[in-house]
């Protein structure tokens, strides 16, 4: 018995946006090792080492990140429940009956607002359980509140 | 009395007040606790005003029961039909209002003080996470108290607006006539009989050693004692039994010095143990009421009646930690809505049984339940996978504790650095080993029961209808051999509640079998599934 996966993927703008955002990280870290190596210009050996393996680990991660999570994320909504997968190398799938649903919210930050993207958190009564969707595309995102909300506010009962 | 308040429609209902005893009780404990401010004014009035100053101790106090006297005077609470309402603050008048049907739990807590004084101290709470939303009433007589706790908790048989408001008009005429008729009226004065479940065992106390809260507590009573002589400037050499056993210590040989620290240490931990729980569990009944809720009891100096609400109950934890476990004990609580596992906030606790032999403790569960099954039933251990991702991962911290010591000494710290390291190996295979004979699952009656952990091996009964989702998680290394963190969500007690490194297929039969009707809708029959097989072109 497998399970399979939900039906849609997010948009394909969100490769970029994982990209981007992973890019200030990588850039302190190579920042403060530049700065080691302005220090230690008299022997260079090792920091220039280690400059260089960040740059080929820095670069792995930026290429191949965003590409898995692109094939990974994935939603879908059906008449009864919500169901969600998501990671690259640790993947979760998320899923919640409709009836349990208590909010839903969309969140966009700066970066997403730049790619026209947003969140998508549906919430349950467990502090365990919210249901993420990144980087999903605005318009689909703004439908997926309506139907959801639309939805859970004809179930009853305070979802516990 | 007052004008309405927020939430109309309750004229008739009118305010009641704390009880006046309080007067009696509350410039006594809030002296008690400015008492080290007081010293401290005293002693620098003295030091500053060469002893013209001690005007400001005795002015300190009367100040204090000034307050504690507007504070009774300003305090005033009632229960309408819809709502607890609470007024307090004499210049910044605050008016908190429950909606009644939300209260989940009814706390009354008796310290000596109150005891003494026949009063307790009723706290409300709403199943809030946000602090301070509950309400607390410090203090009312103990029958006021009984009878607003039945009044609060059983309000869907007592609900009554006419009944309520009539009681509240006796109130009003006269405060004993009240105490009186809510006593009647009380969970207790109507025939209805409440059953026990359990009761404390006073042979029990033996398992308190083995708790650690004596170590906890022998740790706050050292660092406190060192820092009172800190604090008082005293060198504890000064301190005539400190210096003899200090020239009986530097006449020994460290051996027995170290003996004999030890042996004393552990008579402290023990000493202590056992009279922290006495202190806090001599007495303890857990007994259920007819109209739904378990009500725990317990103390010996400070009495605690707390009681959950059954229909907020949604399963029960049995922990044995590793030392309680040795000795055959385990203890209770359970995993209810509303309230934060384990107790800690608000002070509510959701203990069912303290720390007893297991036997007794699945016996009370199966009895709380209603169940046997998710206590005696079976578990299905997790599979050769699973055993084997236990033994990996404890040789693995082994490991690194044996590479990092080698680099240690190969650049030249002690050879000794090597015995523990190398122990480390041994107990690896036997920490791996337990954890994963610790690791199982079932689906007993109503129940899905999850087991796991070495340092505090936890059973939980989660109940099905509880369950609010299902949340499927797989690291890399997990994808690998197949395995998956299957992981319950619910609106209870710890959020979740997971079963580790469970074989995929039977991880999702578990899931439908428990939960019908939700994942069915997601199964594929497929044999591989590609998104788990990570990137093509990686």
């Amino acid at each position: 018995m497998q399970l399979r996966d939900p039906a849609h993927l997010v948009s394909s703008r969100a490769v970029v946006y994982w990209t981007v955002r992973a890019v200030p990280g990588w850039v302190v870290v190579l920042l403060g090792e530049s700065a080691w190596l302005w220090s230690s210009l008299n022997d260079p050996a090792l920091p220039v080492t280690l400059l260089a393996l960040t740059v080929l680990c820095a670069a792995a991660h930026l290429i191949v990140m965003p590409r898995w999570r692109y094939r990974v994320h994935r939603w879908e909504v059906t008449a009864t429940a919500v169901y969600t997968q998501s990671g690259w190398l640790t993947q979760e799938r998320r899923i919640a009956p409709l009836s349990r649903v208590q909010t839903v919210d969309t969140e966009r930050g700066p970066l997403e607002q730049l790619f026209r993207l947003a969140n998508v958190t549906v919430t349950t009564a467990s502090a365990a359980g919210p249901l993420r969707i990144n980087g999903l595309d605005l318009v689909t995102a703004q439908g997926l509140v309506v139907e959801l909300t639309e939805v859970t506010s004809r179930s009853e009962g305070d979802a516990t | 009395v007052n004008p309405a308040c927020p939430g109309g429609g309750d004229q008739g209902v009118s305010w009641r007040r704390l009880s006046a005893r309080m007067l009696l009780l509350s410039p006594v404990r809030e002296l008690a606790g400015a008492i080290p401010a007081l010293v401290g004014v005293i002693v620098a009035g003295r030091a500053v005003g060469g002893g013209h100053s001690w005007w400001v101790g005795p002015l300190g106090a009367f100040f204090i029961v000034c307050l504690s006297v507007l504070r009774w005077m300003s305090t005033r609470y009632r229960i309408t039909p819809e709502q607890v309402q609470l007024r307090t603050g004499l210049l910044r008048r605050k008016t908190i209002a429950t909606p009644a049907d939300r209260v989940r739990s009814v706390d009354v807590t008796a310290s000596a003080l109150h005891r003494i004084l026949g009063l307790a101290k009723v706290d409300i709470g709403t199943g809030s996470r946000d602090a301070g939303s509950g309400l607390s009433l410090d203090s009312l007589t103990v029958a006021e108290a009984a009878g607003l706790r039945a009044e609060l908790l059983h309000r869907s048989s007592v609900a009554n607006p006419e009944t309520v408001a009539s009681r509240d008009s006796v109130a009003q005429d006269d405060a004993v006539a009240q105490d009186r008729s809510v006593a009647q009226d009380g969970w207790l004065g109507r025939g209805e009989q409440e059953t026990e479940l359990v009761r404390l065992d006073p042979r029990w106390v033996r398992f308190a050693p083995f708790t650690l809260s004596g170590v906890l507590g022998a740790a706050a009573i050292l660092g406190l004692g060192s820092r009172l002589l800190d604090q008082l400037d005293i060198n504890a050499k000064d301190i005539g039994p400190i210096r003899a056993t200090l020239t009986y210590v530097e006449g020994n040989s460290i051996w027995l010095d170290v003996m004999e620290g030890l042996v004393g240490l552990a008579l402290l931990v023990t000493a202590l143990s056992i009279g922290g729980y006495v202190l806090a569990y001599w007495g303890f009944r857990l007994t259920r009421h007819p109209r739904g809720t378990l009500q725990v009891t317990r103390g010996l100096l400070t009495t605690r009646a707390t009681s959950l609400e059954e229909r907020r109950m949604r399963g029960i934890e049995l922990a044995e930690p590793l030392l309680l476990r040795s000795v055959g004990g385990a203890r209770l609580a359970g995993i209810t809505t509303g309230l934060a596992s384990g107790g800690g906030r608000g002070g509510v606790s959701s203990l069912l049984l303290p720390p007893a032999p297991r036997a007794v403790a699945a016996t009370v569960a199966a009895r709380i339940l209603k169940e046997e099954a998710p206590l005696t039933a079976a578990l299905t251990p997790h599979g050769p996978a699973a055993r084997q991702r236990r033994y990996v991962r404890a040789l693995l911290a082994a490991f690194v504790l044996v590479v990092v010591s080698a680099v240690a000494i190969s650049t030249g710290a002690s050879r000794w650095l090597a015995l523990p390291a190398l122990a480390s190996l041994p107990l690896a295979i036997l920490l791996g080993a337990d954890r994963y004979r610790s690791l199982g699952h079932a689906l007993a009656g109503r129940h899905l029961v999850t087991r796991a952990g070495t340092f505090v091996r936890r059973r939980d009964a989660l109940a099905c209808d509880g369950i609010i989702g299902w949340n499927v998680r797989q690291t890399y290394f997990q994808r690998r051999s197949g395995l998956v963190t299957l992981a319950a969500t619910t609106a209870a007690g710890r959020q979740r509640y997971a079963l580790t490194d469970v074989p995929l297929p039977m991880a999702l039969s578990l899931a439908t079998a428990s939960l019908p009707g939700l994942l069915e809708d997601f199964l594929a029959r497929a044999d591989k599934d590609p998104a788990l097989l990570g990137p093509t072109h990686s």
